[in-house]
C-alpha cells in the first residue's frame, strides 16, 4: 500500500471517527446544562433533592432557560473528587455543556472549580459554599445560589447570643465542613464552648458523646450532622432523654432526613435561609408543585436548585440568549433579576448571595409529613464574612 | 505456551492502540483524560499484581501508598516546590518509607490477617491525610500547577502527558516482569507456594517479601505522582480502602498471577466505569451480577477465559 | 472525667461490642469452617435491617417484624449460598472477594431501588420506650439494655451450641480441619450450608436489632463489615470466644478512646487542636490496636486453625 493511499485510508478512518463528534454538536438555539450531584451512596438523597429542585424550575419555565431550549445532562459525582473531575471534563469537552450547575458537597466543588472556570464556563453552585471560594478564591465564572457555609452556622451562634445561652456544647463530624461549622458558630457566639467534640464520618453510635453532653449539662447544644449522621444523632438524643437540652443545629434536621427521624426531631431547631412554609407566592407555588410532582417535602437543596434555574433563566434572557457573550451572562447573573423562593435575594460582590437567615423549628404537618417552619428572622441581608478578601471587580 | 503469548499479545495490542489513539480520532481532551486515568490505574494494578501474584501478598492498602505519592506532590505544591527534580525523589522516598514501615509489621502476618492489617494502615493514612487541614483536609487540595519538568511546563501538554503515562506503564510492566523472571522473583514464588520448603532451602522469606512490598509501594507511589498531575487535585479519598479494593478487582478481573492481566483488568474497569452509567442509573445492579458470573464462569479472570477458548 | 461518666462510657463500649459480636460471630464461623471470605456479610446485616423495618411497617409491630425478619434473612442467606457461594468454596480467596463484592454492589443498589436512597424510619417498640436513669440528666434507653441482653444471650447460646452439642463439635472440628472432617464421613456440604445460613441469620438479627438505633440506609453495612473483620482478625479466625472478646475490646477501645483521646491530647496541644487531633487519633485507635495485637500475635488472640 503506497503511503498516499495509506494516508487516505487514515483520513477516511479519521473522518468516520470524527462523525460522532459532529453529531454531538449542539442544536442551534439550545442551552446545555451539566447538572452535577451525588446520586450513589448514602448521601444520594441530597443529590436527588438538588436534581428534582432544578428540574422543577425547568418545568415552571416550560423547559426553556432565557428563551432557549434547555437540555440537562445528569452527572453523578459519586462523592469521589477525581471521578467528578473526569466526568465534568467529559461534560465540558464532549457534551459541550454551557453551564455546570449543582454540587451538594464542598470537596467535590473544590475539585471541579478549576476545570470548569478555566474552560470559561460558568459554575453555579446550588448548595456547597466553601469559604475559599467566597474569599481569596472568588472567581468571575463562579456563582453560588445557596450561601457561604460559615453563614448558616453563624445563625445559630447569633441565636445562642440572643437567647442568652452562656454554655454551649458543640458536636460536629471531623472533616473540613465540620471544622468550618465550628468556626462559623464561634464567629457570633461569645459565650463558653463547654466542649467541642469531633466524631468520625462513619460514626453510628453516639452513646459516648451523649453521655458527655449529659455530664456537661450545657444550656444548649449546637450540632452539624448531615445525612445519616443526623438521623442517628437525633434518634439517640431523644432516646437518651436529653431532649430538654435545646437542640440547635444546621443541616441536621432538614427535610431530606426528617422522614427517617420523624417524631424524634419535632421541636428541634435549625438555622437556615429557607423553610417550606415561607409565605410568599413564589415559594407557595414551588412547594405545592414540587410535592405534587415528586411526592416528598423539598429541602433547601431543592429550593436553592430551583432558584438556580430561575437565576440562569433571568441571566440568559438579559444576555439576549447569546451564550458566547460571557460578560453579558456574568452581568445577568450578577443582576439576579428573578423572584426567589426566599423572598429577599441579591448577589453580592463575591458572587455569593446576600439574603436573610432564619431560625426554624421541626413540626409535624396535618398530612403527617414533617417539615421545618419559620420561627423568626435572625440575620437580615447578611453578607458572608469573606467578601472583603475577594479581589474580583 | 500459547496461553502466555495470547495475554501478552492482547496487552501489547491494547498498548499500541493507546499509543495510536490520538491519531485515530480519539485525541479529544476528554478521551485523553480517560486514557490517562486508565494507564495510571493500569500501572498501579501491575505493581499490585506483582505483589499479589508474585509474592502472594494481597494488600488492601495499596491505594494508600499511591495517595502518599500524590500527597507528596500536593504538599510540595503548597510550598511552591514544583520542579520534578524535587518532587520525584521526595515522592519516592515518602512512598518507600511508608511501605517499609507498614510492611515491616504487616508481612509478619498472612492470609486474611495480612489483608486486614494492610487495610488498617491504609485507613490510618486516610485519617491522617483527612486531618491535614493545611492541605485541605478531606476537602482535598487543588494544585496550582502541574509538576514542572526542569523548568518547562511540559506536563500540561495533554499529548505529552499521554505518552508520559504510557511510557510509565510500559516501564512498570517491564520492570515487574523482569523482577519476576529473575532469581528474586523465583525466591518470592517459592516462598509463596511453600514457605517451609523455602526456609529449608536457606531463604528467609521475610526480607524478600518486604523488599517486594517496598518496590510495589514505590511504583504505585510514582503512579500517584502522575495521578495528582492528571486530576490536578488530591484528596484523602485517593487512599481509601474502597480504592484499594478497586485495584484488587482490576488485578483479579484480568487474571490472577499475570501482570498483563492487571493491565487488561484496569482498562476494562475504567471502560465499564465510564460507559455503564450511561445505560442506566442503576448500573451497579447489572455490574454486580456480571462480576459474580465472571468469577463463577471465567476462572483465571479475563485471560483464563480467553485462554480456555483458544485451547 | 468522673467515675460516673467513665462507667457509663464503659457500658456504651460494651454495648457497641456486643452488637459487633452479633455481626462478627456469623462471619468468623463462615470463615473458620468454610475458609470463605464473605464480604457480603455486611449487606446481609443491612438486609436484616431493611427486612425488619419493612416487616415492622407492614405488620405494625416491631416484634412481628423482628420475628419474621429472622426466617427471611435465613432464606435469603440460603439463596445466596445455593446460587453463588457454594461454587466458590474451593476457589482462592481473592475470587471469593470479587464475587462477594459483586453481591454487595447488587444489593446496595437493589435496596436503593426498592426503598429509595433516604434513610428509613424504624420506631422503638412501645414496650421498650423510656430508659433507666444512669446519671442525672442521662437516660440509658431500655431498648439498648434489651439489645445488650439479647447479645449476651446469643453469645451464651452460641457458646452452648458450639461447646456442648454434637453439631457444635462438628463446627469446631470443621474450623480446625475441614478436609479431615469430610474424610470422617460427615456430609460437609450440609454442614457448610447450615453454618452459612446460621451466620446469615445472625447478621440479619443484628441488623434488625440495630434498626431503631442506627440509620437504615443503603451502604449501612459497609463500615460495620470493616469493624467485623477487625474483630474476627483480632479474635482469631474461627473462634467464637475470640470474636466475643475481640468485639468487646474493639467496642471499649473505640468508645473510651473517643472520650479520652481529646483529653489526652490536651496535655500536649491547645484545646481546639487537641480536640481535632484527639478525634482523628480516636478514629484510628481501633486500627492501631489491631496492628499492635497482630504484631505480637500474627494469628489473632485465639486462633482456631491448626497448622
Amino acid at each position: 500500500m503506497s503511503s498516499l493511499s495509506r494516508r487516505a485510508a487514515m483520513g477516511g478512518a479519521l473522518g468516520l471517527l470524527a462523525a460522532p463528534a459532529i453529531l454531538h454538536a449542539q442544536p442551534a438555539g439550545g442551552v446545555k446544562i451539566g447538572l452535577i450531584a451525588v446520586q450513589t451512596g448514602p448521601q444520594a438523597a441530597l443529590g436527588t433533592q438538588l436534581r428534582d429542585g432544578f428540574l422543577m424550575g425547568l418545568r415552571h419555565l416550560n423547559g426553556r432557560l432565557g428563551g432557549l431550549t434547555a437540555e440537562t445532562v445528569m452527572i453523578d459525582d459519586e462523592l469521589k473528587p477525581d471521578v467528578a473531575v473526569t466526568k465534568v471534563r467529559t461534560a465540558l469537552e464532549r457534551d459541550r455543556c454551557d453551564f455546570i450547575v449543582g454540587v451538594v458537597f464542598s470537596n467535590i466543588l473544590q475539585a471541579i472549580v478549576r476545570p470548569v472556570t478555566e474552560a470559561n464556563t460558568f459554575l453555579i453552585s446550588t448548595n456547597a459554599g466553601p469559604s475559599p471560594l467566597a474569599g481569596r478564591g472568588c472567581n468571575p465564572f463562579f456563582f453560588a445560589t445557596s450561601y457561604n457555609n460559615d453563614q448558616v452556622h453563624a445563625v445559630i451562634g447569633q441565636v445562642c447570643e440572643d437567647q442568652g445561652y452562656r454554655r454551649v456544647f458543640v458536636l460536629v463530624p471531623n472533616y473540613q465542613a465540620g471544622r468550618d461549622a465550628v468556626a462559623g458558630f464561634k464567629s457570633r457566639f461569645k459565650g463558653e464552648v463547654v466542649d467541642e467534640v469531633y466524631v468520625p464520618l462513619t460514626q453510628l453510635d453516639f452513646a459516648a458523646e451523649l453521655s458527655k453532653i449529659a455530664a456537661a449539662r450545657p444550656d444548649a447544644i449546637f450540632t452539624f450532622m448531615p445525612g445519616g449522621l443526623g438521623v442517628n444523632l437525633v434518634r439517640q438524643y431523644r432516646q437518651a432523654g436529653l431532649a430538654n437540652i435545646p437542640f440547635l443545629s444546621t443541616f441536621t434536621v432538614d427535610e431530606a432526613v426528617l422522614p427517617a427521624q420523624q417524631d424524634a426531631a419535632v421541636g428541634f431547631f435549625s438555622g437556615s435561609n429557607w423553610a417550606p412554609n415561607m409565605d410568599n407566592a413564589a415559594n407557595r407555588r414551588f412547594v405545592a408543585d414540587f410535592e405534587a410532582a415528586f411526592n416528598y417535602v423539598p429541602a433547601s437543596y431543592a429550593a436553592q436548585a430551583y432558584d438556580g434555574a430561575m437565576m440562569l433563566n433571568s441571566a440568559i434572557r438579559r444576555a439576549g440568549g447569546r451564550l458566547a457573550d460571557k460578560d453579558a451572562l456574568r452581568a445577568g447573573l450578577r443582576a439576579a433579576d428573578f423572584t426567589s423562593v426566599r423572598g429577599n435575594f441579591k448577589i453580592g460582590a463575591n458572587h455569593f448571595p446576600v439574603q436573610d437567615f432564619w431560625l426554624t423549628r421541626v413540626a409535624k404537618r396535618a398530612d403527617g409529613k414533617f417539615q421545618t417552619e419559620i420561627v423568626r428572622k435572625v440575620l437580615e441581608n447578611n453578607v458572608d464574612p469573606w467578601v472583603a478578601e475577594c479581589r474580583m471587580r | 505456551m500459547p496461553r502466555l503469548r495470547l495475554d501478552v499479545a492482547l496487552t501489547l495490542l491494547v498498548l499500541v492502540a493507546l499509543a495510536l489513539a490520538p491519531f485515530i480520532g480519539l485525541g479529544a481532551n476528554h478521551y485523553l483524560t480517560m486514557f490517562a486515568r486508565m494507564m495510571i490505574l493500569a500501572a498501579s494494578a501491575v505493581s499490585l499484581s506483582f505483589l499479589v501474584g508474585g509474592a502472594g501478598l494481597a494488600s488492601l492498602g495499596h491505594a494508600a501508598a499511591m495517595g502518599v505519592g500524590a500527597y507528596a506532590v500536593a504538599i510540595l505544591d503548597a510550598h511552591r516546590l514544583t520542579d520534578i527534580t524535587i518532587v520525584l525523589p521526595v515522592a519516592i522516598a515518602a512512598a518507600a518509607s511508608f511501605s517499609l514501615l507498614t510492611g515491616a509489621i504487616a508481612i509478619r502476618t498472612e492470609g486474611v490477617n495480612f489483608i486486614m492489617i494492610t487495610l488498617a494502615f491504609g485507613q490510618m493514612a486516610f485519617f491522617t491525610a483527612s486531618s491535614l487541614a493545611a492541605y485541605g483536609g478531606d476537602d482535598g487540595y487543588t494544585m496550582y500547577d502541574r509538576t514542572e519538568m526542569f523548568g518547562s511546563r511540559l506536563m500540561e501538554n495533554r499529548l505529552f502527558f499521554h505518552y508520559l503515562c504510557l511510557g510509565f506503564l510500559v516501564l512498570c510492566w517491564g520492570f515487574c516482569a523482569m523482577l519476576l523472571a529473575s532469581r528474586f522473583g523465583r525466591v518470592l514464588r517459592a516462598a509463596r507456594e511453600n514457605p517451609l520448603r523455602a526456609e529449608a532451602a536457606g531463604f528467609a522469606p521475610y526480607p524478600y517479601r518486604l523488599l517486594a512490598y517496598v518496590i510495589a509501594g514505590t511504583l504505585v507511589g510514582l503512579a500517584g505522582v502522575l495521578f495528582a498531575n492528571a486530576t490536578e487535585f488530591v484528596a484523602p479519598a485517593y487512599m481509601s480502602w474502597q480504592r484499594s479494593g478497586e485495584l484488587i478487582f482490576m488485578v483479579i478481573l484480568g487474571g490472577l498471577g499475570r501482570l498483563s492481566g492487571a493491565i487488561l483488568g484496569a482498562v476494562l474497569f475504567v471502560m465499564l466505569e465510564t460507559w455503564l452509567p450511561n445505560l442506566t442509573a442503576h448500573w451497579k445492579m447489572i455490574f454486580g451480577p456480571l462480576l459474580i458470573l465472571a468469577v463463577l464462569f471465567m476462572r483465571g479472570g479475563l485471560i483464563g477465559f480467553l485462554g480456555t477458548r483458544r485451547g | 472525667m468522673s467515675t460516673g461518666l467513665f462507667l457509663v462510657q464503659a457500658l456504651n463500649g460494651l454495648q457497641l461490642g456486643i452488637l459487633l459480636f452479633l455481626v462478627a460471630a456469623g462471619l468468623t464461623l463462615v470463615f473458620g469452617v468454610m475458609d470463605f471470605i464473605n464480604l457480603a456479610h455486611g449487606v446481609q446485616y443491612m438486609l436484616g435491617a431493611y427486612l425488619g423495618a419493612a416487616l415492622a411497617a407492614a405488620t405494625g409491630s416491631f416484634w412481628l417484624g423482628l420475628l419474621l425478619a429472622l426466617p427471611a434473612a435465613l432464606i435469603f442467606g440460603l439463596l445466596l449460598e445455593v446460587l453463588i457461594f457454594r461454587h466458590l468454596y474451593d476457589r482462592d480467596h481473592l475470587s471469593q472477594v470479587l464475587a462477594t463484592f459483586g453481591v454487595i454492589l447488587f444489593l446496595n443498589e437493589a435496596v436503593k431501588a426498592i426503598w429509595g436512597a433516604a434513610p428509613l424510619q424504624v420506631p422503638v417498640p412501645a414496650l421498650l420506650e423510656g430508659g433507666v436513669v444512669l446519671m442525672p440528666g442521662l437516660q440509658y434507653p431500655l431498648y439498648r439494655i434489651a439489645v445488650l441482653c439479647a447479645g449476651i444471650a446469643t453469645a451464651l447460646g452460641l457458646w452452648f451450641l458450639v461447646e456442648c452439642t454434637r453439631l457444635g463439635m462438628l463446627v469446631r472440628a470443621g474450623a480446625t480441619n475441614a478436609p479431615m472432617v469430610s474424610a470422617l464421613g460427615v456430609d460437609i456440604r450440609r454442614l457448610f450450608m447450615l453454618v452459612f445460613a446460621f451466620g446469615a441469620m445472625l447478621a440479619g438479627f443484628a441488623g434488625a436489632l440495630a434498626g431503631p438505633i442506627f440509620s437504615v440506609e443503603p451502604g449501612m453495612g459497609d463500615h460495620v463489615l470493616i469493624l467485623a473483620f477487625v474483630v474476627i482478625v483480632v479474635g482469631g479466625i474461627g473462634s467464637i470466644r475470640g470474636a466475643f472478646i475481640a468485639a468487646v475490646i474493639v467496642g471499649l477501645t473505640d468508645t473510651l478512646g473517643k472520650s479520652l483521646m481529646p483529653d489526652l491530647m490536651r496535655l500536649f496541644l491547645d484545646p481546639s487542636a487537641a480536640r481535632q487531633t484527639g478525634a482523628a487519633l480516636a478514629s484510628m485507635l481501633v486500627y492501631i490496636a489491631m496492628a499492635a495485637i497482630l504484631a505480637f500475635r500474627p494469628r489473632g488472640l485465639f486462633p482456631a486453625r491448626s497448622g
